[in-house]
């Protein structure tokens, strides 16, 4: 049995004649939290989606759980939150996640307990679609909770949140990594960046660093991660 | 094919159109009033007689058609579809779902507007209105089928909407409503022959005149059942796990 998540070699996607990722290599540690970190456009979604498999890639080996990314067997054991909020507009927060608990097959009970992790306690029986842009995000996160999925990958999943909020999503996914869920989120705040265990620094399709946010402090002698990725930037023009 | 999955999906779609009380009405008053309407157009119950029955499959047909290629395409544009692609959840099951819920709202819609053809607006059927029903209904899975499918090809709620006149309408014009099947140019009737709304509205017309049930009845409506089979499993090859 692999200690690694997540595991990808040489992977390579294209759109159209433009190549999106560029021979990516890195591994996700069991049981990490692992931030995603670069500028908009950068490829962050296009190798989360890579990751669940629903990204049709032109080369290069993504294993997940020890299967290849996509297998059927990997379907459960994986929640998956979209950038663009997915939950239906025109169900009830509580309506929407029974849903998906069904097709996870998420045992009795869990739909309030996500309900109360991502703190929508008093919007539970408010259309999904009269949420505000915070609340909607936290409503699908909610549904990739469901089940208590093995790997997380959340594309951007704190967007839009006032800081207090954020604070207590920071502190349920290093909650849900010390109990061994991996975890591997999209942001394009550095200031988030220190919250992660790992991170991996992304810019036009490929992967700046692959370290700790010690490391990377270290490497780049800054304490400011922000500086840190703009260092690391200028050397790979450099070179 | 997994019943829970399906049985969930149809429910979540049955809930989405409980909160959208508008569209439920429109969906299940609409071709009553137009048959109303019609009936008071013609001016004789002899005319709408004969009229009628086709119409009660034409309507079903062509509003589950819209309804469902716009809810679908949202399903596809937003990223639930993708969420759902990543989920246990098979592509049959999700289409199955929508064809449970859809159907559930179709047999409604056929109750109500055949209830008012038969009892007010004079409608006389020689056959069984229970046969009616269920050919009423299947053609309204044949638009929910037909809708999924085209779904796949619009990328935008306007051209879904636009598929209605591409692919209904045609359908419309070439079942025998407006003019006998077999008095139509060959290259016409063939193209009528292709269609499966054809064999739907002879078998409601059989069903009018008379109460047999013979082989004709039975091989039209397994053709439209055939069809709706059809275009459930391609709507199904459009569905993609993996996308660009």
């Amino acid at each position: 049995m692999t200690n690694y998540a997540i595991s990808v070699s040489g992977l390579r996607v294209r759109r159209g004649p433009r190549e999106v990722l560029r021979d990516v290599s890195f591994s996700v540690p069991v049981g990490s939290v692992t931030g995603l970190l670069g500028p908009s456009g950068c490829g962050k979604t296009t190798l989360m989606r890579s990751v669940v498999g629903v990204q049709i890639v032109a080369g290069g080996e993504v294993t997940v759980l020890g299967e290849p990314a996509g297998s059927p067997r990997l379907r459960d054991r994986i929640g998956y939150a979209t950038q663009n909020p997915s939950v239906y507009a025109d169900l009830t927060v509580r309506e929407s996640l029974r849903y998906f608990a069904a097709i996870v097959r998420a045992p009795r009970g869990d739909v309030d307990r996500v309900i109360g992790e991502v703190g929508l306690g008093t919007h539970a029986d408010h259309l999904v679609g009269e949420l505000s842009g915070g609340q909607l995000s936290r409503a699908s996160l909610a549904v990739a909770l469901l089940g208590r999925p093995r790997l997380l990958v959340l594309d951007e999943p704190t967007v839009g949140l006032d800081p207090v909020l954020r604070e207590e999503l920071w502190d349920l996914f290093g909650r849900l990594a010390g109990q061994g869920v991996t975890l591997l989120i999209s942001s394009h705040v550095m200031d988030e960046a220190a919250r992660c265990g790992r991170l991996l620094l992304m810019r036009e399709g490929r992967i700046l660093a692959d370290d700790t946010p010690d490391a990377l402090r270290a490497r780049t002698g800054t304490d400011d991660l922000e500086q840190a990725f703009l260092r690391l930037v200028r050397e790979e023009e450099a070179s | 094919m997994n019943v829970r999955f399906a049985s969930a999906t149809a429910r979540r779609i049955v809930t989405q159109l409980r909160h959208d009380r508008r569209t439920v009405a429109m969906m299940i008053l609409v071709p009553s009033l137009l048959l109303i309407l019609l009936r008071y157009v013609f001016n004789s119950e002899q005319a709408f007689s004969a009229a009628a029955p086709a119409l009660l499959a034409v309507f079903p047909f062509a509003i589950m058609f819209i309804v469902t290629s716009i809810t679908t395409l949202r399903e596809r544009t937003t990223a639930t579809l993708e969420r759902l692609m990543t989920l246990p959840i098979g592509k049959l099951d999700l289409l199955v779902g929508y064809m449970i819920a859809f159907g559930l709202v179709a047999i409604v819609q056929v109750l109500v507007a055949a209830a008012i053809s038969l009892t007010w607006l004079g409608l006389e059927i020689t056959g069984s209105v229970w046969m009616l029903l269920v050919i009423a209904v299947l053609d309204a899975l044949l638009g929910t089928a037909l809708g999924l499918l085209a779904s796949a090809f619009a990328r935008t709620e306007f051209q879904a909407v636009q598929f209605m006149p591409a692919i209904v309408m045609p359908q419309v014009l070439l079942c025998g409503l407006f003019a006998p099947r077999d008095s139509m140019t060959p290259a016409l009737e063939w193209l009528s022959n292709v269609m499966p709304l054809s064999y739907a509205v002879d078998a409601l017309d059989s069903v009018t005149r008379s109460a047999e049930i013979d082989g004709t009845l039975v091989r039209n409506l397994l053709i439209v059942a055939g069809c709706v089979v059809l275009a459930l499993v391609l709507g199904s090859a459009t569905l993609r796990r993996r996308t660009p």
